[in-house]
C-alpha cells in the first residue's frame, strides 16, 4: 500500500513514519503534489503552531490541494485542527474540511491549577462514530498533548470530556482526523492505525 | 478523564542505562531500548531518557541511541540531558523524541526557555528543576545537583511557565535515592501555583509513594527509575494498586 505522510515544516513527523512501520508499511514522507495524489492513503500530520503552519502549506499549494484529496485522508492534532474552519490560535482561517471551529482550553478561574493547559497525558475517547473504531470498545485511552481543541459538532467522530467536552475525532467522507496522537498510543493507537489503512 | 502518569526514567551514558543513588556511584542495570520496551508494554505512561554523557562522541551516540527509541516504543517519550541550543534540541525532535527536558541550561539561560517555546511550541518543552532545601529555602541547583544557585525553587518554576514551559519536572534532591516518599508539601505548594503540568520525581520506595504523590502532592506525574529498574515494583501492580486507591490512571 503506497502511503505518504505529507511533510511539514517542523515537527516529529517520523513517529507517525515509525508507528506504520511497525504495522508492516513503509510509508513516504513527501510535500510533492503528484505523489501526494497518487497515493492510497494519506496522513496530514502535524505539530506546532497553526498560523505559521497555514502560511506554509499556503505557499506549498497543499491548502488547495488537501480539501480535494479523494482517498482516505488521516489528519492528526495539528492536522485536525487546520482541516477545521477556523482556528484562534493565531486568528486562522483553515482548510474548512470540517465545520468546526477549534478554540484554546479555558478553565475557569478556580480551576485553573487543576484543568491544566495544555491538555497533556491519557485520556478517554467515547461515542465512538467512524470505522476508525472498529472493533473498539468506548473508554479506551489514547495520548494528547494539546492547548486547542475542536468543538463538538455534525463530524464529531469521537468525544473527549477535558475542561468540555471536544472532538477527539472528526470524520467526513474520506477525510478522518484525530486529536489525539494514534502513533503514540499504544496498542489501542496502533489499532486505529490499522484500521484507516484497512477503510 | 485525564489519567495520572507513571513515568519509568532511564539515565544514559554511553548508550547504557544507568541509575545513580544520589547522583553517584553508577550502576548500569541495561540497554535503554529493551528496558523502554518492557516498561511500554507493561502499561508506562511515558518515558524520560537522560542523557548524562559529558562527551561529544557521546552525545552523537545518544542521538542515534534515540532513533531507536522512537522506531521501537508506542509511547511518548521525553529525553533531556545536555541539550543548550535551539540546534541541539531539533537533532533530538528530528531523532523521534516527543519532548525535550531542559535543566542547568535554562537556569544560566532562561530565555532558552522561550526561544524554545517560541520554535517547538510549549508542548515540546519541560523544564526540570533539582531543587534542594538549604536552611529552609528551596534553592535551585544544577549539574546534577552539585552546584547550588542564587534561584529559589517556587519562583523559578513560575518563572519557567511564564516563559513558556508547557510541564515542570521537578526532583527534589533532598528526597532522591531515599526511597522514603515524594516531596509532597513542596509538590502541592507548586501545583497548587501553576497552570501546567507537574511532573513529580525524588523519592519514591512504594506503590503508596505514588498514590501520596497523587493525593497529597497533587502531581500530574510521577516518575521513579531504580524501583522500575531493579523491579522492587511492578508497573501492572503499581496501576492496579493506585486504581483501587481511587485515582485514575490507564
Amino acid at each position: 500500500m503506497d502511503v505518504v505522510i505529507i511533510k511539514y515544516n517542523a515537527g516529529n513527523i517520523e513517529s507517525v513514519r515509525n508507528a506504520l512501520a511497525r504495522l508492516g508499511v513503509d510509508a513516504c514522507i513527501t510535500g510533492d503534489h503528484a505523489r501526494i495524489r497518487a497515493a492510497d492513503r494519506v496522513i496530514f500530520p502535524g505539530v506546532g503552531e497553526a498560523a505559521t503552519t497555514m502560511a506554509y502549506l499556503k505557499r506549498e499549494g497543499l491548502d488547495l490541494l488537501l480539501p480535494r484529496l479523494t482517498q482516505p485522508v488521516l489528519g492528526i492534532c495539528l492536522g485536525l485542527q487546520l482541516m477545521c474552519s477556523y482556528s484562534e490560535e493565531g486568528d486562522t482561517p483553515c482548510l474548512g474540511i470540517f465545520d468546526e471551529r477549534v478554540q484554546r482550553f479555558r478553565p475557569a478561574p478556580d480551576r485553573e491549577h487543576a484543568d491544566k493547559v495544555p491538555h497533556i497525558g491519557w485520556n478517554n475517547i467515547a461515542r465512538l462514530r467512524s470505522p476508525l473504531f472498529d472493533g473498539m470498545a468506548d473508554d479506551g485511552y489514547v495520548y494528547f498533548v494539546h492547548s486547542y481543541y475542536a468543538a463538538t459538532g455534525e463530524h464529531t467522530a469521537a468525544v473527549t470530556d477535558y475542561i468540555v467536552p471536544f472532538s477527539a475525532a472528526l470524520h467526513r467522507d474520506n477525510f478522518y482526523a484525530t486529536q489525539f496522537h494514534p502513533e503514540k498510543s499504544g496498542t489501542v493507537g496502533a489499532k486505529i492505525l490499522s484500521n484507516f489503512l484497512k477503510l | 478523564m485525564l489519567a495520572k502518569r507513571i513515568i519509568p526514567c532511564l539515565d544514559i551514558k554511553d548508550g547504557q542505562t544507568v541509575k545513580g543513588i544520589n547522583f553517584v556511584n553508577i550502576k548500569s542495570v541495561g540497554d535503554p531500548v529493551e528496558l523502554g520496551a518492557l516498561y511500554a508494554e507493561q502499561g508506562a505512561d511515558e518515558l524520560v531518557f537522560l542523557d548524562i554523557t559529558a562527551t561529544h562522541e557521546g552525545r552523537k551516540t545518544f542521538v542515534e541511541l534515540v532513533k531507536r527509541i522512537a522506531r521501537e516504543l508506542n509511547i511518548p517519550f521525553t529525553v533531556g540531558g545536555g541539550i543548550s541550543e535551539l540546534r541541539d534540541a531539533d537533532a533530538l525532535l528530528c531523532a523521534g523524541a516527543d519532548k525535550i527536558s531542559i535543566n542547568s541550561s535554562a537556569v544560566r539561560n532562561p530565555n532558552l526557555i522561550d526561544e524554545m517555546a517560541q520554535h517547538f511550541g510549549s508542548q515540546f518543552v519541560v523544564t526540570a528543576i533539582d531543587a534542594k532545601n538549604y536552611d529552609g529555602v528551596w534553592t535551585v541547583t544544577v549539574n546534577g545537583g552539585r552546584i547550588p544557585t542564587d534561584r529559589e525553587l517556587f519562583s523559578w518554576a513560575k518563572e519557567a511557565e511564564n516563559r513558556g514551559a508547557g510541564e515542570i519536572l521537578f526532583t527534589s534532591m533532598d528526597h532522591d535515592g531515599t526511597k522514603n516518599g515524594f516531596a509532597n508539601v513542596e509538590l502541592a505548594r507548586m501545583t497548587g501555583m501553576l497552570k501546567i503540568p507537574v511532573i513529580a520525581s525524588g523519592g519514591a520506595g512504594s506503590m503508596q509513594h505514588f498514590r501520596d504523590v497523587f493525593t497529597l502532592g497533587n502531581a500530574d506525574a510521577g516518575l521513579a527509575a531504580s524501583i522500575f529498574h531493579y523491579r522492587e515494583i511492578s508497573i501492572p501492580d503499581l496501576k492496579t494498586y493506585l486504581r483501587n486507591n481511587g485515582i485514575t490512571v490507564r
